[in-house]
């Protein structure tokens, strides 16, 4: 079993992920979308702590399982908040949403 | 010798004071229609300190210690090499000073609940009084140089604070500025000479100082003479000499037991006190000691010639007390420092008395006036006149005072002034002493001027307030009488043994251990000058002690009959229909135009340079650079709230942004 | 063989990740994210971690993403005709800031060289045989991040009442 190399591909690839989403946050407007593209950053970032746990023992894999259940709670939470924001404004358009200034 | 001597109870002499001070100061918010409680605390409280002086003083003469004794009370500063303690120095002269300012100011704490019971800042007053005894006391007693400044200033701020007590007034105000300001140049000269004893010695406590000082300093050097200039620099200010003198005639705006405690009796002799004290130090600058009794005798005779031709009585005892400030100056000048303290404590006595009783007829000008509505002023002489039968225990004492401010034998200020002009004479200063003798003379004039045309001839106050003047109450003229008493005996103490009198030696054996190492430094081979040789046994005219001291008194005594008898045929007119003086008399009367002189030359360049300053500096730099300030700051504000859209995107954006340079950071 | 999938999954991943990004319809991108992290799980398997990419099908693929649909689905947006993509400035920044990334990261990996142990084998495969894929993640898990775990629990019911709270309607 000399798939060692297969890390550093992993990391290779949590990068371009990182990068995609990281895109995606800033081109789309759509805030449904772009909470998205943020649980595929919280997704790149797992694919990384899996890679290294196959180097440096189990920890890594513990915490990609408390990075799910934070994401599934902000998942719930956010999504209820777009839902409170889309009944005032009838959009989910980012853009619109600049009432939180000076 | 008995017993070693120990100070009993020094806290409560400098305590009780400031108990005072506080609970009348508590007073004048907390119960100011109250006067009993500020009658009966402030005498009380300077006279308790008085009581534990005497017994003090009663203790060390019972040991006669040689050495002084030093009560360390708590570490004040302690920085590096510099070692400041809260000391209190008892040694035979500051015992003596304690006696002299608890005692007199005693009195005249008496006198006041009289002279001030009516004004509406009765307990303020005697907060101001009791801080002030509380101040001199901390000066007198102070064992190193910082905490006798710390008398220093606190004479000064009470002096500026009793000057302007009637701060309603704003001429009255401006003389308490006027005091404040002027003695601050004087302070200057205080401070450069701490540092520099600092920088020779590495202590400030006087008594290291004062053994070290005959081999760490040169004698006659630079550093010495420095020192000793800057010191004096300050005695200048504080005891009002040439060229400083110009705020305590101004000083008269104050209450007048004020004038006589602080600007007569105590806080101006604080000078005086001073360089008695850093003896050691003058005996090894011998050109400051010159400097010291040259200024001494130049302001005697200055003022001297002005109080000839003033018309306010305060005013004439105010140049009289910077006059005789001027030969204490004369006295510790030339190295007679016990005849200098000598003086000190009989001018206390005979100036303290001179003014209660300007102030016992002030008192009674003011009320006869009040009573008939008339609006004179209560302070000229002009409207005084033939009082002495209105008013006969303040006429008498107030003869006595003139008697012995004149030196006419037996009264107290014959034996001290007497002391000083033989002892500037067998120095070899024949001009000292000759100017010394003329303004003596001059003393015995403008004094007996003041008491004719206060007490005698025809009366100018007006025919419907005649009726309404009559003698101050008890509470004020037994203070009267007692300092009567003091000027009469207080010369007692020391009689020159060449009188056909009892030889009595008490002032001079006792201040001996203070001033010994003074004369030793003096009469050491080393110094130059004059302090070196030995003593004359003759005047500069020829003639010895006793002619001279008879001859003195009894020119003294054949000026006031003079003088009497000349002025009281002249007949004066009430101030409202005075002419202005004119010639010679003009120019006494406005005493020479120093302040003037001193308006043109320094209060106008500087009003000129400040009002620059006020609006170059002030107005466009300073200013200038505030608004600037704070309009980069709006614009810096307003730019970054320019950030804050309101838009997720745009802070997405920069937080991405901030995240690549971070990591870039860490990359590259 | 093993090698095949890796880059089997590692390009699906790539490719529709790539399309969640530019799909105009949300639907079509909640799609696409699903077979990102099918994908990610086929990943999560051949790098030896099972349970992981048994939790990431059940909780992302299945819960979460199904969530995502949900609301999509409630607020009608899923026949919207409109992009939502920005032009311009804004997407030329976006670009941008993903290369730059990119960049940064690529720097970071070739700085860090040929790591200890990066290319050895799996650190993993002793504990592996001894314990199995569950049991290897659930004695840590319930041992030494105890704390943690119980704190997560608590977090999740506060994100249950949270949400229920904001996404209620408000009686008029």
């Amino acid at each position: 079993m000399s798939q060692g190399y297969l890390v550093d591909l992993a990391l290779v690839l949590s990068a371009f992920l990182f990068a995609i989403g990281v895109a995606g946050v800033l081109l789309r407007r759509n805030a449904i979308i772009v909470f998205m593209c943020v649980e595929l950053m919280l997704n790149a970032v797992n694919l990384s702590f899996v890679a290294f746990s196959r180097m440096h023992g189990i920890d890594g894999q513990i915490v990609v399982l408390f990075v799910i259940s934070v994401a599934a709670a902000e998942a719930a939470v956010g999504l209820a908040l777009i839902l409170a924001i889309f009944r005032h404004y009838e959009s989910v358009d980012l853009e619109l949403f600049r009432r939180l200034r000076w | 010798m008995s017993e070693a001597y120990h100070p009993i109870l020094p806290g409560l002499i400098l305590g009780l004071p400031l108990l005072g001070a506080a609970l009348n100061g508590i007073g004048a918010f907390a119960w100011r229609e109250n006067k009993t409680v500020p009658t009966i605390v402030g005498p009380l409280a300077v006279l308790g300190a008085f009581v534990v002086c005497l017994l003090n003083f009663a203790a060390m003469r019972a040991a006669a210690p040689h050495d002084p004794s030093l009560v360390p009370l708590w570490t004040w500063m302690s920085s590096g090499d510099l070692e400041i303690g809260v000391t209190l120095l008892f040694d035979q002269l500051s015992v003596l000073m304690t006696l002299i300012v608890t005692g007199v100011g005693g009195i005249i704490h008496v006198y006041s609940v009289g002279y001030m019971r009516e004004d509406p800042g009765y307990s303020r007053y005697f907060s101001y009084l009791n801080l002030f005894i509380f101040f001199m006391l901390i000066l007198v007693l102070g064992a190193n140089y910082p905490v006798m400044f710390v008398g220093w200033e606190g004479v000064g701020l009470c002096s500026y604070l009793l000057i302007g007590f009637w701060y309603e007034n704003r001429e009255f105000s401006d003389a308490g500025k006027k005091a404040f300001i002027v003695n601050r140049i004087g302070d200057l000269g205080f401070l450069i000479a701490m540092f520099l004893m600092f920088g020779v010695f590495g202590t400030l406590d006087m008594p290291s100082i004062f053994e070290a000082a005959p081999t760490t300093l040169l004698a006659g050097g630079g550093i010495a003479t420095a020192v000793t200039l800057f010191l004096f620099l300050g005695c200048v200010g504080k005891s009002a000499q040439i060229p400083l003198f110009v705020w305590l005639p101004d000083a008269m705006a104050g209450p007048t037991p004020v004038s006589a405690l602080i600007h007569a009796a105590t806080m101006v002799t604080a000078g005086v006190y001073l360089v008695a004290r850093s003896g050691v130090l003058f005996a090894l600058a011998p050109f400051t000691q010159a400097i010291v009794a040259s200024v001494g005798v130049g302001t005697a005779l200055f003022a001297a010639s002005i109080a000839v031709q003033q018309y306010d009585i305060k005013k004439v005892l105010a140049y009289s007390t910077i006059s005789q400030l001027g030969y204490m100056f004369v006295a510790v000048g030339v190295g007679a420092y016990t005849a200098g303290i000598f003086h000190l404590m009989t001018h206390a006595f005979f100036k303290a008395l001179l003014f209660l009783g300007a102030g016992a007829v002030i008192h009674a000008m003011h009320h006869a006036w009040h009573e008939t509505g008339d609006h004179g002023d209560p302070n000229d002489m002009r409207n005084y006149g033939g009082l002495r039968p209105l008013m006969p225990i303040t006429a008498a004492t107030m003869w006595i005072g003139t008697l012995a401010i004149s030196g006419v034998f037996p009264f107290a200020g014959f034996f001290s002034k007497d002391e000083i002009i033989w002892e500037a004479g067998v120095r070899g200063y024949a001009v000292l002493w000759a100017t010394a003798l003329i303004v003596a003379l001059l003393t015995a004039g403008y004094m007996t001027r003041l008491m004719v045309m206060t007490f005698h001839g025809a009366n100018r106050s007006g025919e419907s307030a005649r009726g309404h003047l009559h003698e101050v109450p008890a509470v004020m003229w037994i203070p009267l009488a007692i300092l009567a008493v003091l000027s009469t005996v207080g010369g007692w103490v020391q009689i020159p043994e060449v009188l056909p009198l009892p030889d009595v030696d008490l002032l001079h054996s006792w201040l001996e251990p203070v001033f010994a190492p003074a004369i030793e430094v003096a009469s050491g081979g080393a110094v130059g000058g004059a302090h070196g040789e030995g003593l004359a046994h003759e005047a500069p005219l020829g003639g010895g002690e006793t002619s001279w001291a008879v001859g003195g008194t009894g020119l003294a005594l054949l000026t006031v009959i003079v003088v009497f008898w000349r002025l009281s045929r002249r007949r004066y007119l009430p101030a409202a229909e005075s002419a202005e003086p004119s010639g010679a008399a003009s120019l006494l009367y406005h005493k020479w135009y120093v302040d003037e002189l001193y308006d043109r030359l320094v209060v106008r360049p500087l009003l000129a340079v400040w009002r620059g300053c006020w609006r170059i500096v002030d107005d466009r730099l300073i200013d200038g650079t505030v608004n600037g300030l704070g309009g980069v700051a709006r614009v810096v504000g307003w730019t970054g709230s320019q950030l804050q859209t309101g838009r997720v995107s745009t802070y997405l954006l920069i937080f991405m942004i901030g995240a690549l340079i971070i990591l870039g950071s860490l990359a590259f | 063989m093993i090698e095949f999938f890796f880059f089997l999954f590692a390009a699906m991943a790539v490719l529709s990740a790539i399309f969640m990004v530019t799909q105009v319809n949300p639907v079509a991108s909640v799609l696409y994210l699903v077979v990102t992290f099918f994908s990610l799980s086929g990943l999560f398997v051949i790098l030896d971690a099972h349970f992981i990419a048994a939790v990431q099908v059940m909780v992302y693929a299945g819960a979460i993403m199904v969530l995502f649909l949900f609301v999509i689905m409630l607020l009608n947006l899923g026949s919207t005709e409109l992009s939502d993509i920005r032009q311009g400035i804004g997407r030329v920044l976006a670009g941008s800031v993903s290369v730059a990334l990119v960049a940064v990261f690529a720097r970071l990996f070739m700085a860090g060289g040929d790591v200890d142990g990066l290319g050895g084998p799996s650190a993993l495969d002793p504990l592996l045989e001894s314990s199995g894929a569950v049991a290897a993640v659930a004695e840590p898990l319930f041992t030494r991040y105890l704390v943690a775990f119980e704190i997560t629990s608590i977090l999740l019911v506060v994100a249950i009442v949270g949400s229920v709270v904001l996404a209620r309607r408000r009686e008029p």
